[in-house]
């Protein structure tokens, strides 16, 4: 791997250009630059419906600067099983000669939900492609439901915290396990406070032959009720409170990113966004749910340390 | 390419063309506006990382020269990221009529649609 | 001509031959009674270096046709096939292919949607793709499905047409009957076939489009009206490509076959296999001195309004005979019919039947008695069913 140079990708032709209609300080649009940052190979990129598909392809315009395709919300990860396949093919045959890299991406929704299984199926399938989710935690773009990554206790607008519920009452499933439970030979998790930690990553899944699936933590303003300034602030405190450990998981050998020391409360994390506030409400606090959920921030670390190299 | 004037001007297959979106101005949306003062810069680029927008403007030597005001959509993450205190956030009231509907400050969007091409 | 064979195959593995002939870049499928044989032969192919093409062999069939579009706007050739649930799991990304103006060729035999689930022949599950965008032929026997998919893959993909198309042929009665079928060369087929060139591959890294955008009520129209063109060239560039292929097999399928009616004063309209019976009651009824005809509609999508009208132009009684039922509404070809039937200054009585659901037999006695029906002059409002077990039949179940 090439060493990552700011001033070499300033001067880089860009995959994503400006003029997309993403919300101002949304976090998407910000990993799938980084994510793109380091990739020195021309790309095909699919994605999942959801709002960085819809906020980049207005039509009649495009924010992309490389072939982009989208089918619909559940299917990305087999729409670039079908143009890798395409790719390999015409490549053996002699109609294409360039190296060409594929990268799928979706939001939570379209990753950890209903297109799991499309996931599931190409992973195992062992195309050679990269699989990036922007995770904001919910369906953003109809308007801040619950998805299955939400967390426990988030007011989403369907999990809403009221007078007798606490918000989301599940906890969020670890999509990032289940990739690595296909035996892939690349999987990581990381956050776009740290672009390096991106790019090297996403590098690395686009450069290792066979599948890679990478998971962006991406804050959304508006479902996070966070600062549009705060995207990268909040990120820092994810990783910090080891709400959201940054590892990598390479040839099914677990590799510690970061550790913080000594780690934030979870409570410092939760209290920094409003879609916890409810559980601050002065009179209706539920600590319990606070400590749950700093519990099971601890349990997951442990879990994940047991699991790297030392 | 200019925008389509009747069904027979479509391309097939809801084809658009790449990179097509840099005619749009979305630094219209800006409520608020970042300026960077060039002397405190240091040129540490976290604001370029951070931008969701792209619109950290350089100069020919690569150094942060501007906000690039045709796109900046005013979110404040560059101001928010900067070591160097060298980026503040002012309301675009405060700004004239004219310097509004431009974007007339910062590099030019022709320069951008240069190394995008 | 010495360089085609004839040999004894089904519906189903005469599919799969002519795909091993194409040589198609990618097939993503997924196995679904009874269309299964046709990926399980390709990838047989596939597995033995038979051709040359990559088989995906997908987690289900909406993935299969996601993979499909995927190759094909990639700039592949494309093929895959499905049946009922699968068809109907795939239905979403139907419309977005022929959007997309992928010419994917699609072997769909036909077997009905559950619930029940029942695995035999009837037309639910293509029927609910009619306004898909994507062109329906349905196919009568084995060599016609060869014929028709080597046909296909230059109508899909010809620059006037750019619309995937199904090749429809009944389940089980089709799929899996064996009957001589005469091959032509590979050679030929090759030539035949020639090779795609795609009009905006998604691999050309030099010149990026995006597909798929989002296009709100400014556009939207704009491009599906665009989209409508292709299929408005559908029958015009057909004839041509059948009058080419005609040169090699000596046979000719027009989009409507007519069958003895050009004089006749009743007919029958009907699609797919059932149609042999029909056409054998032709043949008994015009040894009676009996003016009995049969059109077998092929092409469904796009619909031959024109030609139809032509053909039914001046006739004492029409009957329609679907294999498929709207509930609530006309059955599809019926409602085809008659709109195509409305235009004509001189009123042509239909009647409308439904048949062979869920795979129920259709013998030379039913098709007897609906010529009686039409003879007779004996029309109802409502649709007649045949070979249904009614609460006053003489006939038991054993």
């Amino acid at each position: 791997m090439s060493a990552l140079n700011i001033k070499e990708m300033i001067g880089k032709k860009r995959t994503l250009t400006q003029g997309h209609r993403m919300c101002p300080g949304c976090g998407a649009p910000t990993a799938i630059r980084q994510a793109f940052m380091g990739i020195d190979y021309p790309v095909v990129v699919v994605s999942a419906t959801g709002c960085m598909e819809v906020s980049t392809t207005v039509y009649p315009y495009s924010a992309w600067n490389v072939p982009f395709m989208h089918i619909a919300f559940e299917n990305a990860a087999a729409g670039i099983s079908g143009v890798e396949a395409a790719y390999r093919v015409l490549r053996k045959k002699g109609k294409i000669d360039k190296e060409i890299k594929f990268v799928a991406f979706g939001g939570d929704g379209g990753t950890y939900d209903i297109g799991l299984q499309s996931l599931s199926g190409a992973l195992e399938r062992g195309h050679d492609f990269t699989y990036i989710c922007y995770n904001n935690q919910g369906y953003m773009n109809t308007g801040a439901q619950r998805s299955s990554a939400t967390p426990l206790g988030a007011n989403a607008t369907t999990s809403p915290a009221g007078s007798r519920s606490s918000g989301k009452l599940q906890r969020a499933k670890d999509l990032t396990e289940i990739a690595a439970a296909h035996n892939i030979p690349y999987v990581a998790q990381t956050s776009l406070h740290n672009p390096f930690d991106v790019m090297k990553k996403v590098k690395r899944a686009v450069e290792t032959p066979g599948p890679a699936f990478v998971n962006i933590l991406t804050p959304c303003p508006l479902f996070w009720k966070i600062d549009t300034s705060e995207q990268a602030n909040i990120c820092k405190l994810a990783v910090n409170s080891k709400f959201w450990p940054v590892y990598e998981v390479i040839d099914g050998k677990y590799y510690l990113s970061y550790e913080p020391k000594p780690p934030a409360a979870i409570e410092e994390f939760l209290r920094a966004q409003g879609r916890y506030s409810h559980l601050f409400k002065k009179g209706a606090e539920r600590f319990d749910l606070v400590a749950d959920a700093q519990r099971d921030a601890d349990e997951n670390w442990e879990k994940l340390l047991a699991k790297c190299m030392r | 390419m200019s925008k389509p004037q009747c069904w027979q001007e479509v391309p097939l297959a809801t084809v658009a063309f790449g990179a097509s979106a840099l005619k749009v101005q979305t630094g219209l949306w800006r409520s608020s506006r970042p300026v960077i003062d060039t002397e405190k810069c240091i040129s540490c680029y976290k604001c370029w990382l951070q931008c969701p927008d792209d619109s950290i403007a350089t100069d020919d030597e690569g150094k942060v020269a501007g906000i690039n005001l045709f796109f900046c959509k005013g979110c404040g993450i560059c101001a928010k990221v900067c070591p160097a205190d060298a980026i503040a956030i002012y309301p675009e009231s405060e700004f004239s009529e004219e310097d509004r509907e431009g974007g007339k400050t910062g590099a030019d969007p022709g320069e951008v649609g240069a190394h995008v091409g | 001509m010495s360089d085609k064979k004839k040999i004894m195959t089904s519906g189903n593995l005469a599919f799969a031959e002519a795909m091993r002939q194409i040589d198609p870049d990618v097939v993503a499928a997924y196995p679904i009674t009874p269309s299964t044989e046709i990926p399980m032969k390709f990838a047989e192919f596939a597995a033995n270096g038979k051709v040359t093409s990559e088989y995906i062999a997908v987690e289900s069939e909406h993935s299969a046709i996601s993979a499909c579009v995927g190759a094909s706007v990639a700039g592949a050739r494309v093929m895959t096939a499905s049946s009922a649930n699968g068809v109907a799991l795939m239905h979403e990304i139907f419309p977005i292919a022929a959007s997309f103006r992928a010419p994917i060729v699609f072997g769909l035999v036909n077997r009905s949607l559950g619930a029940p689930v029942n695995i035999h022949c009837d037309h639910s599950d293509s029927m609910p793709e009619r306004d898909s965008g994507w062109i329906q032929i349905y196919c009568e026997d084995a060599q016609e499905v060869y014929d028709t998919v080597l046909l296909s893959v230059r109508l899909a993909e010809d620059s006037r047409v750019l619309t995937p198309v199904f090749v429809c042929q009944d389940g089980f009665i089709t799929s899996h009957c064996y009957e001589p079928l005469e091959l032509l060369s590979d050679e030929t087929v090759k030539k035949f076939v020639g090779e795609r060139k795609a009009l905006y591959p998604l691999l050309d890294t030099d010149n990026p489009v995006s597909y798929g955008s989002f296009t709100m009520s400014e556009y939207y129209f704009e491009i599906k009206r665009s989209q409508m063109e292709g299929m408005n060239n559908v029958l015009p560039v057909y004839a041509e490509l059948a009058a080419e292929l005609e040169k090699e097999t000596g046979r000719y399928y027009p989009p409507i076959e007519s069958y003895r009616a050009d004089d006749a004063d009743y007919i029958i309209l009907i699609m797919s296999s059932a149609s042999g019976v029909v056409k054998d009651v032709v043949d008994e009824l015009r040894e009676d001195g009996i003016k009995a005809g049969a059109l077998r509609v092929r092409f469904f999508r796009p619909f031959p309004r024109k030609e139809l009208a032509a053909l039914a132009k001046g006739k004492r009684g029409a009957a329609v005979l679907d294999r498929s039922a709207s509930i609530g509404g006309t059955s599809p070809l019926a409602a085809e019919v008659r709109s195509a039937l409305y235009s004509l200054e001189e009123h042509v009585p239909v009647q409308e039947y439904i048949f062979g659901l869920g795979g129920r037999d259709f013998y030379a006695e039913d098709a007897h008695s609906v010529f009686d029906d039409l003879i007779k002059g004996r029309y109802t409002e409502t649709p007649r069913f045949i070979g249904l077990l009614e609460k006053d039949d003489k006939n038991e179940r054993a």
